[in-house]
């Protein structure tokens, strides 16, 4: 049974429909991509995976009982954390705060303050520092952070890569495999598609709020992926 | 999307009314013959009741005009209609003129005071615009009360002699302030349905829609409230000066009263349905049905009016009106705009 | 030393007005909701505190061991069952709670008639201390302006120390981020609801001693409170004890030179604030 299952899922905003029948799968301790142009339908995936919208069809398991219609604070105690696009930290907190806050609800899990400075050390030197006063790259490291700090199983990171130079990029990448180590699944959406394919061990690729094209990276080649993602 | 041919301009227009605004209209055309005849088949009593609601039809439409068009929820209109009065009856006692010429010099002055108030407020967004209203309003009743030369906190009455000065008979005085609290009313209906049809009404539904977007898109917001707010204390004044010659006497807690100016107004207009010109219609001949009914329960109606305003706004925000409005498409006032299409 | 006198009076008062502010502020800071009955609530536990001590026969300050739970408590409902259905648009709330604000004064005045109450306290209320020759400082106004500082304080403190107030601080940046981070916002507004309406308590049962109250005096107080927040900057703690301070010293004032002007005085300080300085003369330093 995978870990989270997304079936065949429509979601709306107001009458305007953004899914039509998605459908996903992510298994324990594995790497999904979720590639797209802009205005393909991925934030959409993933605000109603995490419960800031409610698909009008279809359903969301989480270790196979449904979680879709839930509060998005209640998702979190369930073990689904964000990532959300462009960092959002909280600016009248400092990064340390950023962190602990998130450590609030008490979720027991491998991931502590600590831990997360381990994984991003210049993080402890600025623990004190307000959040927005780092560069992207370092809030890029407080926003996953963050994250991790609810203990997750299923962490969702929604464009990683948004305006940072590609040797931050890499880093960053460079970290995931460290995350997963320790029991969590990850699913990153991505415009870096190469990025995203080097990462993922499962592709799936959106148009216009529907799933074209999905299968393990080594399967697809370069055109195929180019032909789903423009739609040409 | 269909996209306009720059070279045809005149090949579209913009329409107003649909079927429901021409049997709107055509209704309020009966209504007001059936109104403006009231003297000649009402009793004294039920034309002074008449009278005041159409006061409050008046006053409840500037107040939707401010709060459910131009984002300025004030609390504090009171100030203009106890201005109103007090201009009214100072310039009666005074010079000697016939009052009512007082009416317009009351909405003249009502004006000149809103603009230096509408700048200090406009400092204030949002919620703290609301409170700081009624603290602006607050202040009028507290100054009128240290002046001797309108009566302090006893306030001023108009001698009989002044009185008769508007018409010699008091069917005819009765009769004219009727006429004028009707005119009034209509007039003021007529300017709102009249400046939204305007640029302005297209900016201000912008505004009401989203501040934000308006402002982006070059609209001078702030420019807009000033002229909403200042030309509603010209009209709100004008109001309270007719108000206070029907009650002959004018003193610093009735003029400047936030329950009979503000807080009956609100719930009216919350009830009938905000950001809607109807809205302030239907909602004063709520008010008034429940204070008939509920009159001898005191304070109990008007908890009863804060609980269904309230309801309301949880249940139905755009108000009785709006959710007719909604829910069959109706329209009294020719006020949709539709782009129609000539061959 | 009259002078001296009246301006001590006014710090003194001060203190109260910071109290009706902090409660005032804080709902703010942390929903963007301006509670239009804050004045009025305020009112409703001045009655509790009457009440208690009068039916259980015991002293103020020992009431507000059950008057400020109780009304904690009735702060929290409020938020939950009420006010959260209103957040998000800009009307709702202000109308909503300008409706509870006149609903509130109406039941007061169908329980309790328009007659006035006051607590009386016997020796404390007039006992008094002169530092120098003709500056009095009672002991009543002395507490309740030390209690304000300390309330002022301890809001600060949990506000910047504590595991909730950080919550009430990231809801406040990011009300939609901060549920994905696990915070349940209903529950936080009516954690800061229920903050405020305890606030709310200790200011009401001073009220109920120093002063004669009816069921109309919630208007006045929401006033005050809300000038103390505009004189003193808007979102700072410490700024609104500021304000208050210079809002009671201004009434105090006033009041010297003419016994009709304290309420009057204290509107002119406000506006004269908001034309010279519109963000107010304590901004909040921090974004």
């Amino acid at each position: 049974m995978s870990l989270l299952e997304v079936d065949a899922i429509d979601t709306f905003y107001g009458d305007f429909q953004a899914l039509y029948g998605i459908s996903m799968a992510v298994d324990e301790g594995q790497v999904v991509a979720v590639i797209g142009a802009n205005g393909a339908g991925k934030s959409t995936l993933m605000k109603s995976i995490v419960g800031l919208l409610h698909p009008a069809r279809g359903r969301i398991l989480l270790d196979g009982r449904p979680v879709e219609g839930m509060r998005p604070s209640k998702l979190v105690a369930q073990g689904i954390a964000l990532v959300p696009e462009g960092r959002r930290l909280f600016p009248s907190l400092s990064v340390g705060e950023n962190l602990m806050v998130a450590g609030q609800l008490g979720r027991p899990g491998p991931w502590t303050i600590e831990r997360v400075f381990d994984l991003f050390p210049v993080l402890r030197e600025r623990q004190h520092q307000q959040s927005t006063s780092l560069s992207g790259g370092q809030q890029q490291m407080v926003a996953i952070g963050r994250a991790l700090m609810s203990n997750p199983r299923l962490l969702l990171c929604d464009e990683l890569s948004l305006g940072l130079a590609p040797i931050v990029v890499r880093e960053i990448f460079g970290r995931l495999p460290e995350i997963v180590a320790q029991g969590t699944s990850i699913v990153i959406v991505e415009q870096d598609v190469m990025q995203a394919m080097a990462a993922a061990s499962m592709l799936y690729c959106l148009q216009e709020g529907r799933t074209v094209l999905s299968g393990p990276p080594k399967s697809l080649t370069a055109d195929t992926v180019r032909a789903a993602y423009f739609g040409v | 999307m269909t996209v306009l041919e720059a070279s045809s301009p005149r090949a579209i227009s913009v329409r107003f009314s649909n079927r429901s605004s021409r049997i709107g209209m055509l209704v309020v055309a009966v209504a007001l013959l059936f109104c403006a005849t009231a003297p000649l088949w009402a009793d004294r009593s039920s034309l002074r009741l008449y009278g005041e609601i159409y006061t409050y039809v008046a006053l409840a439409s500037l107040w939707n005009l401010l709060a459910g068009y131009a984002g300025l929820v004030s609390v504090g209109q009171q100030a203009f209609v106890g201005l109103g009065g007090y201009v009214l009856f100072l310039l009666a006692l005074n010079s000697g003129l016939n009052p009512l010429i007082g009416i317009p010099i009351a909405g003249l002055v009502s004006g000149l005071i809103a603009i230096p108030i509408i700048f200090v407020l406009l400092r204030l967004r949002g919620a703290y615009f609301t409170i700081g209203s009624w603290v602006v309003a607050e202040i009028f009743p507290q100054v009128f009360q240290q002046i001797p030369a309108v009566g302090g906190a006893s306030g001023i009455s108009l001698p009989a002699a002044v009185v008769k000065s508007i018409a010699a008979s008091r069917d005819t005085r009765e009769w004219l302030i009727y006429w004028l609290a009707l005119a009034m009313a209509v007039l003021t209906i007529g300017a709102i349905v009249a400046l939204l049809r305007t640029r302005w009404g297209l900016a201000l539904a912008a505004i009401r829609d989203n501040e934000l977007a308006a402002r982006s898109n070059g609209m001078d917001v702030n420019r807009t409230r000033v002229v909403v707010f200042v030309a509603a204390a010209v009209a709100t004044g004008m109001v309270g000066s007719l108000i206070f010659l029907q009650k002959l006497t004018v003193t610093p807690v009735a003029a400047f009263s936030i329950n009979d100016w503000t807080v009956n107004i609100i719930f009216i207009t919350v009830i009938g349905g905000i950001g809607r010109v109807e809205g302030p219609v239907i909602g004063t001949a709520v008010f008034f049905l429940l204070r008939q009914f509920l009159a001898d329960f005191g304070s109990i109606y008007i908890i009863v009016l804060g609980v269904v305003a309230i309801a309301i706004m949880l249940k139905a925000p755009r108000g009785l009106w709006g959710f007719l409005a909604d829910r069959y498409g109706w329209q009294v006032f020719p006020l949709t705009r539709r782009v129609v299409f000539r061959n | 030393m009259d002078w001296l006198n009246t301006i001590v009076q006014g710090v003194l008062l001060g203190g109260l007005y910071a109290l009706f502010a902090a409660g005032l502020s804080l709902i703010f800071g942390v929903m963007r909701l301006v509670n239009i009955a804050h004045g009025d609530i305020i009112v409703v536990t001045a009655y509790m505190a009457f009440f208690t001590t009068r039916l259980l026969g015991i002293d103020p300050f020992t009431a507000l061991l059950i008057v400020v739970p109780l009304s904690a408590l009735v702060g929290y409902l409020l938020q939950r069952l009420l006010l959260n259905r209103t957040l998000g648009e800009d009307l709702p709330p202000l109308l909503v709670t300008f409706g509870l604000s006149v609903i509130i004064q109406n039941v007061l005045l169908l329980l309790f008639k328009a007659d006035s109450h006051k607590l009386q306290m016997g020796s404390l209320e007039v006992a008094s201390w002169m530092p120098v020759p003709g500056l009095y400082i009672g002991a009543l106004p002395l507490i309740q302006f030390c209690t304000a500082v300390v309330v002022v304080g301890g809001l600060q403190v949990l506000f910047y120390r504590t595991p909730l107030g950080r919550a009430f601080r990231a809801t406040s940046d990011d009300p939609e981020i901060a549920q994905l981070m696990g915070l349940d916002n209903r529950h936080l507004f009516g954690m800061a609801m229920a903050l405020a309406l305890a606030v709310a308590a200790i200011a009401g049962t001073f009220i109920a001693i120093r002063t004669n109250f009816d069921p109309f005096a919630g208007p006045n107080l929401l006033i005050f409170g809300f000038e103390a927040i505009i004189i003193g900057g808007l979102g700072s703690l410490w700024g609104t004890l500021a304000g208050g301070v210079l809002l009671g010293v201004a009434q105090s004032v006033g009041g010297e030179l003419n016994v009709a002007w304290p309420i009057l005085a204290g509107h002119v300080a406000f506006l004269m604030v908001l034309l010279v300085r519109r963000q107010g003369l304590f901004p909040k330093v921090m974004a």
